[in-house]
């Protein structure tokens, strides 16, 4: 165990990033065509919202502690402020006229320096949300085609299959099979119901959940049948809860996205949708991708994982052997908390389940990001290195959890898992990483057959 | 006369099945299926080798199980012609069963079951990687690397699908960006090739269809039988042919499609590539054509967060908070209803007016064949029933199918489980 790579780091050269989406997507542009795109969309589909955004900031930097890559890596360009300073700012006062190199640095600035975590906005005396401005300019940069290849590529997946990655039909359908059948030696004649109508809960996941991490679908059907619930999974695309598109700017790909989702549930006449733990898929269906399409909330009751859970424990629908009984600690995602307030539910969880719980600094609201989210850790390998430094400030609060005795961290979202595992690796932390789910399989008492 | 004058359509009730004898009889027991005319019930069941089989039920029969059974069955469906089919694995391999008889063709792994009215089944297939389409157990002669979003045409006779026409592996999103999906049909893929494609529809007579389809990031079509319109918009919907045109015209050629599409933010219904209602909406989708082709109807958000119906691009006045679905005209074409979604509670509207009546879930409402009648099969605090013309009819069930109108329009079949006994129920309305 060691913290020595939290002061010998040494800061990744951006300029020196080679990613493919961007490089060749420049090759493709004039400055005529930048100008063009860009006031369309600003003229176009922006409004009131951003030129309050840029009118208000009075550029006094307050917002820089609220940011991950600011506290990590200790230089103003990453702060909220110098982010949009090298982005919108520059691209209003020149009105559009701004060169292929201006966008590549725009690009990377917006694709990979900021995770749309919302934590700055707390921290702006105006509330002033600069993940809305990077969303603008992730917009601009998807209508020129300057995109991360690896994150471009699963925005591809979405709209050739509806799931994020290239998950066939058949292929999906399979994967539940085998799941059932594995889950059946834990409960016999357990099932993963097909397309039943008119079930309690429809359940959805992402795509990586069939393609990297089926056991979680295992799990899941392990609970529900402990649970005894009414429940179902479609064998049709639309199971895909999860949304690349929202993040590259391709909104004519996530309202198709989301459409299918919850038509594919409304069509089953489906009571609810329960979630798997994830965050961003959350924020698409429960927010932005709904209100796309012109709902003010979902057309079908949305329930997160974390408030599932929550109401198994409540509502006595579970049993427990015993609790888990390692000292843990618990990261709070952006999306479900800022996003929707779930800290205290999940804190409820960590109290039905677990013995031992040291909360981690800051946390809730307040708590870092994992510096995967926002589609961050999305853009894939030419970005990895540079994420894992922007996460310096995570693996220190990580160590501190630890110093206190925390040797596992529940994180309650894909995105999350997936950047805290490089961080914990990358600083040695030398912590277990462990969704709810696992937690809770692990402890449940199993119905008699 | 149709087929639903050869039902019995006597009033009055009976037994089509005793569940108890099905639960002294087998330990696992999947959601029961029941014929469109009401005499057969079934479902997926183990048997006493615990392997998976499907047991048969009609009032005069005890519960029979198919001859064979097999490692797996799903997708277990009474088609329009009452023969029960199911999706079934033996070793691994997969094939259609239908009345106990599977076809002679093995698949690594089928899906999507489809009929078209007649009865004839067609499912999404793949062997060794590869993906085609089988019709009534007649594959394809072409296998694609992808395939999708397949349907079947409505005389049966064709089969199409959203394929792969150009391999493209994961990553290659610059080859991707220059067209590698297309549609197939009975394996035969359009000469174009498109970045998406996605909607393939069919008309109804068989001879055309259509899909969205997108040639850029910003660029979205409607294309018929491969050519795209000469505009394109930000966005499209699905797209629907006129079936005044396509089953009146004395040219099968002369054909009129219909789609939403997206313009400046907003949505628009357009006719063969012109915008063809004026007045821009929030939200439009979901549209229809009445049955003879004069009338259209879509949902539409006139504004955020408010959902109704247009009918000839003129809005109803009411609207509706949640959800807005199952749209349709009645057999004559002068009335329209949908179900709707409200503050979390259910209903159904008719004509721009909502039924009193709220219910905690709704399925799909039909109309009598005068149009006069309107029935609906709803859920309320945990039982099912059937309201007719805004008032409930009849008993409660545990489980209920949809309701059916005999052709004179004088009574309903009710096909319903009201604890162990599974009961088929005719009307007087």
């Amino acid at each position: 165990m060691s913290e020595s790579k939290l002061t010998t780091d040494k800061k990744s050269d951006v300029k020196k990033i080679e990613d493919q989406g961007i490089l060749k997507g420049l090759e493709q542009l004039t400055p005529e065509k930048i100008e063009s795109v860009i006031n369309q969309v600003i003229n176009d589909e922006t409004g009131a919202r951003l030129k309050v955004y840029v009118d208000t900031c009075v550029h006094c930097g307050m917002c820089s502690k609220g940011c991950h890559f600011f506290l990590s890596l200790n230089d103003p360009k990453f702060s909220p402020a110098g982010k949009v300073k090298q982005t919108l700012w520059e691209i209003l006062r020149k009105k559009g006229k701004v060169s292929p190199e201006f966008i590549k640095d725009a690009a990377t600035v917006a694709y990979t320096q900021c995770n749309l975590c919302k934590r700055c906005a707390m921290y702006c005396p105006f509330g002033l949300d600069v993940a809305y401005v990077m969303s603008v300019m992730r917009r601009i940069c998807h209508k020129l085609g300057v995109v991360p290849l690896y994150i471009q590529d699963t925005a591809h997946s979405h709209s050739a299959t509806m799931n994020q990655m290239w998950v066939k039909d058949d292929e999906w359908v399979d994967t539940l099979m085998w799941q059932e059948e594995e889950a059946q030696e834990a409960i016999e004649n357990l099932r993963i119901p097909l397309d039943k109508e008119g079930a309690d809960i429809f359940y959805s996941v992402i795509g990586p959940e069939p393609k990297f991490r089926a056991q979680l679908i295992f799990q899941a059907a392990v609970i529900m049948n402990a649970a005894n619930e009414n429940w179902t999974m479609p064998s049709m695309p639309g199971w895909d809860n999860s949304d690349m598109c929202m993040f590259t700017g391709d909104y004519e790909m996530m309202e198709r996205l989301k459409r299918r989702h919850f038509e594919s549930a409304l069509n089953l006449r489906a009571k609810r949708i329960v979630m798997g733990e994830c965050g961003h898929a959350f924020r698409s269906v429960y927010d932005v991708g709904n209100r796309a399409l012109g709902w003010k909330m979902p057309p079908i009751e949305v329930v997160h994982a974390i408030e599932y859970y929550n109401e198994l424990f409540e509502q006595n629908k579970i049993k427990i052997k015993k609790k888990f009984d390692r000292p843990v600690t618990l990261h709070d995602p952006c999306n479900i908390v800022r996003g929707r307030g779930l800290h205290e539910m999940a804190r409820n969880i960590v109290k039905a389940t677990c013995s031992e719980f040291i909360e981690m600094t800051p946390n809730r609201e307040h708590n870092y990001c994992c510096s995967a989210g926002g589609g961050v850790i999305n853009c894939g390998p030419p970005f990895k290195n540079a994420r894992v430094e922007s996460g310096k400030a995570k693996a220190k609060q990580l160590f501190a959890a630890k110093a206190k005795g925390a040797e596992v961290v529940i994180a309650p979202c894909h995105n999350c898992h997936g950047g805290l595992e490089d961080i914990i690796h990358h600083y040695g932390v030398d912590m277990e990483l462990k969704f709810f789910g696992d937690i809770i399989y692990e402890i449940l008492e199993l119905p008699e057959s | 006369m149709n087929h639903y004058d050869k039902w019995d359509w006597d009033i009055g009730k009976k037994e089509v099945a005793d569940l108890g004898k099905w639960r002294d009889k087998f330990q696992y027991i999947e959601e029961l299926r029941v014929s469109h005319d009401g005499e057969k019930v079934a479902a997926i069941v183990k048997n006493e080798d615990m392997e998976f089989t499907v047991c048969v039920q009609s009032q005069v029969n005890e519960p029979e199980t198919w001859e064979n059974s097999y490692d797996k069955v799903w997708n277990l469906k009474f088609g329009p012609d009452d023969r029960l089919s199911a999706l079934v694995s033996d070793t691994g391999e997969w094939t259609v069963s239908t009345d106990d008889e599977t076809w002679e063709n093995g698949y690594d792994f089928i899906w999507n079951m489809k009929f078209n009215s007649n009865g004839n089944i067609a499912v999404s297939a793949q062997k060794e990687l590869s993906y085609s389409v089988v019709n009534n157990d007649t594959p394809w002669q072409n296998e694609f690397s992808r395939l999708t979003d397949m349907v079947i045409s409505p005389d049966g006779e064709k089969t199409a699908a959203v394929v792969e026409s150009v391999p493209v592996l994961e990553s290659e999103i610059f080859k991707f960006r220059q067209g590698c999906y297309s549609i197939a049909v009975n394996g035969e893929t359009w000469d174009k090739n498109f970045m998406n494609v996605w909607n393939p529809y069919f008309s109804d007579d068989s001879n055309h269809i259509a899909a969205s389809v997108r040639t850029s990031y910003y660029d979205y079509y409607i294309a018929v039988n491969g050519k795209t319109w000469d505009k394109s918009f930000s966005s499209v919907w699905e797209p629907r042919f006129s079936p005044s045109l396509t089953l009146n015209g004395t040219n099968s050629n002369t054909y009129s499609i219909t789609a939403p599409v997206k313009k400046g933010g907003k949505w628009f219904l357009a006719k063969d590539g012109e915008i063809f209602w004026e007045r821009p909406y929030f939200q439009l989708w979901q549209h229809l054509y009445s049955p003879d082709g004069k009338k259209i109807a879509a949902i539409v958000a006139p504004e955020f967060g408010k959902w109704t119906i247009a009918l000839d691009n003129t809005p109803w006045d009411i609207t509706f908070s949640d959800y807005l679905s199952d749209p349709l005209f009645s057999p004559d074409g002068n009335k329209f209803a949908c179900i709707f979604k409200d503050n979390g509670k259910w209903g159904v509207a008719i004509d721009g007016k909502a039924w009193d009546c709220l219910f905690d879930m709704a399925w799909q409402p039909t109309f009598s064949n005068d149009g006069s009648h309107l029935a609906v099969k709803f859920k309320k605090d945990g039982f099912y029933y059937i309201a007719l013309n805004g008032n409930i009819v009849d008993e409660k069930y545990d489980d209920l199918a949809n309701p059916i109108f005999s052709s004179d329009n004088s009574s309903i079949l009710l096909k319903g489980l009201q604890g162990s006994s599974y009961n088929r129920k005719v009307i007087k309305i």
